[in-house]
């Protein structure tokens, strides 16, 4: 017992409480499928996507509107709004399987640090996230330049880089903001019912609504698109980086909300 | 160790537990009883930091549940059948609880032999029975190597060879010197296995004794007698000062006394008896007695949230007597 005692007097730091947390997390993100399978569909979602929109638009490239100037790196992107699903779905499960199932006792049993856990979650999250969105955002601007053909830009032209990484980080943090969703609702059904339909339409229509379209600017995802172009268009009220901000703030409090919400309720 | 002080736990206005005091022996299997809603499964969710006490505290090991370090060496706990995503494999549900705990992955194996879930560790969860998810579970709570065990209700929807696997586990972890406090809404399941009993009912402690004594104290015998001369019998009674009371059937009884004594005394005034027999008192009954006892104690002015719903205890336990009858 004396040594049990001693080693209790002693906690250990941040860190390493941090590392088994964080393994625990990858554990379980590896051990079923559908994380594998949410990022495979959001790879083909978005670069198939992208490469569908920018055939069509370099075939009418001549009858495209010229009043405002084209975005080469956001058409290559024209699966984003169907490729962000998956990582909503991603976002969602990582915490709403574990409502679901009553496993979020055995999760807050073994780990009962509240900021802990949801700190080793949205890393887990960050890192696959990150590194799927990468992959998937230089597949989609190549392809979609290859598309383009003369119509389209070359990565080192400027503001193209930070376009094509854009598109990666918008990817990660739509995750994230579903993870800090979900673990405030502590119902996945619920939470997919939500940011599904929120992103894939609700937005889209808000935005085509005469009057609201500069407030929409604001939501999550709009703000974050904002990042993947690289012209200043007129409607637009603000640029790419108060854009990104935007989006960073909503994933911020999205967060916040849901370590409270871990804190103060019973699980 | 643990220790729980002053309790409590309100939802809304009622009071699931109510300053419970109590510290659970080591080294003993420790029956947890009371009626199905007499606030056992909170109390052990508080004892591990899942649901937050209005009141009072508890305390594992002189801390917090969420202060320890590596919690799953400390306490190894069996809440539901399957707190466990169907999609994961038995081997990578408990691997992933290994890396949260930093518990060697041999340890893994090592669970899944002596819960007999060997053969399908690599299947997925899914598709398992209650048994076997209970058996994963077990597994679950077995893996940090803890001293104390928390089991919630475990033989619950088990088959009668799951249920004595369970009794036969629980005696031999506490034969290995560890503590295991196990709830149950059954007294004749705790009979088997407990050494120690804590009972409550309504949130409340009702009894904290060893088996041994509280068996003493509640198996009181009576006495049933019949006879085609009720007023002679009535009479001898009396005279001998030996309390009765007279059943619907017209058949008496008697409390604190042998029958070999109403033998006696019926043989010397020539009195025939149709029927003499000892009606032994189940535990069973003696823990509903308890139980119900604390219903009619409860509702004084001092606990509002209990003077408003006595129906709903009454429910509670008659509920609690067509589960036992059926």
């Amino acid at each position: 017992m004396t040594t049990a005692t001693i080693a209790q007097a002693v906690r250990p730091g941040m860190i390493s409480r941090l590392i088994p947390a964080i393994n625990a997390e990858w554990t379980k993100l590896r051990t079923i499928r559908s994380p594998r399978a949410m990022l495979i569909a959001g790879y083909i979602a978005v670069v198939g996507g992208g490469a569908l929109l920018t055939f069509f638009i370099n075939r009418n490239f001549s009858s495209l509107p010229a009043d405002s100037p084209f975005e080469p790196v956001r058409s290559s992107f024209g699966g984003l709004v169907l490729g962000q699903l998956a990582m909503v779905v991603l976002g969602v499960t990582m915490i709403g399987g574990e409502y679901a199932s009553g496993m979020i006792r055995a999760t807050l049993a073994a780990v009962p640090e509240r900021g802990l856990l949801l700190a080793a979650k949205a890393l887990v999250l960050t890192a696959v996230t990150l590194a799927a969105g990468l992959v998937t955002a230089f597949s989609a601007f190549f392809v979609g330049q290859a598309m383009l053909g003369k119509h389209g830009v070359s990565i080192g032209d400027p503001n193209v880089l930070r376009a094509v990484l854009g598109g990666a980080f918008y990817l990660t943090l739509i995750a994230l903001f579903s993870l800090g969703v979900t673990t405030m609702l502590r119902r996945q059904t619920l939470a997919l019912g939500i940011l599904m339909p929120f992103f894939f339409l609700v937005s889209g229509i808000l935005q085509a609504i005469p009057g609201v379209t500069r407030a929409t600017q604001f939501l999550p995802d709009q703000a974050g698109q904002k990042f993947l172009q690289i012209h200043h268009q007129s409607k637009d009220a603000f640029g790419p980086w108060t854009g990104a901000l935007i989006t960073v703030a909503w994933v911020a409090l999205a967060l916040l909300g849901a370590w409270v919400t871990l804190r103060r309720r019973d699980a | 160790m643990i220790e729980l002080q002053q309790l409590s736990k309100r939802y809304g206005d009622r009071l699931a537990v109510d300053a419970l005091t109590f510290t659970i022996p080591t080294g003993l299997v420790t029956g947890f009883l009371g009626p199905n809603g007499a606030g056992k499964s909170t109390t052990m969710r508080m004892i591990l930091g899942l649901d937050q006490p209005t009141g009072g505290r508890v305390l594992v090991n002189g801390r917090r549940y969420d202060q320890l370090v590596k919690p799953l060496t400390h306490v190894g706990a069996l809440l539901e059948a399957k707190a466990a995503q169907p999609g994961r494999s038995a081997y990578n549900h408990l691997l992933w609880l290994a890396r949260s705990n930093r518990i060697p992955e041999r340890r893994v194996a090592e669970v899944l032999d002596i819960v007999g879930l060997r053969d399908v560790a690599c299947k997925r969860i899914g598709g398992f029975s209650l048994g076997m998810g209970q058996r994963l579970g077990i597994a679950a709570a077995l893996l940090g190597d803890p001293a104390v065990l928390l089991l919630d209700e475990p033989v619950n929807g088990l088959d009668p060879e799951g249920i004595v696997w369970i009794r036969t586990l629980m005696k031999s972890l506490a034969a290995e010197g560890r503590t295991v406090f196990v709830s149950s809404h059954l007294m004749s399941e705790m009979a088997l296995t407990a050494d120690h009993l804590i009972v409550i009912g309504h949130g409340r402690l009702l009894a904290d004794l060893p088996m041994g004594e509280f068996i003493d104290r509640n198996s009181r015998s009576r006495v049933r007698m019949a006879t085609d001369q009720p007023e002679a019998l009535m009479d001898a009674l009396d005279r001998d000062a030996i309390a009765y009371r007279r059943g619907a059937d017209g058949a008496f009884e008697a409390v604190g006394v042998e029958p070999g004594r109403i033998a006696k005394l019926a043989s010397a005034r020539g009195l025939v008896l149709t029927e003499l027999s000892l009606q032994r008192a189940s535990l069973e009954e003696a823990f509903m007695e308890m139980t119900a006892d604390a219903v009619e104690y409860h509702a004084g002015p001092a606990n509002a949230a209990a003077a408003t719903a006595p129906h709903v205890k009454t429910s509670e336990t008659s509920e609690y007597a067509q589960r036992k009858r059926g």
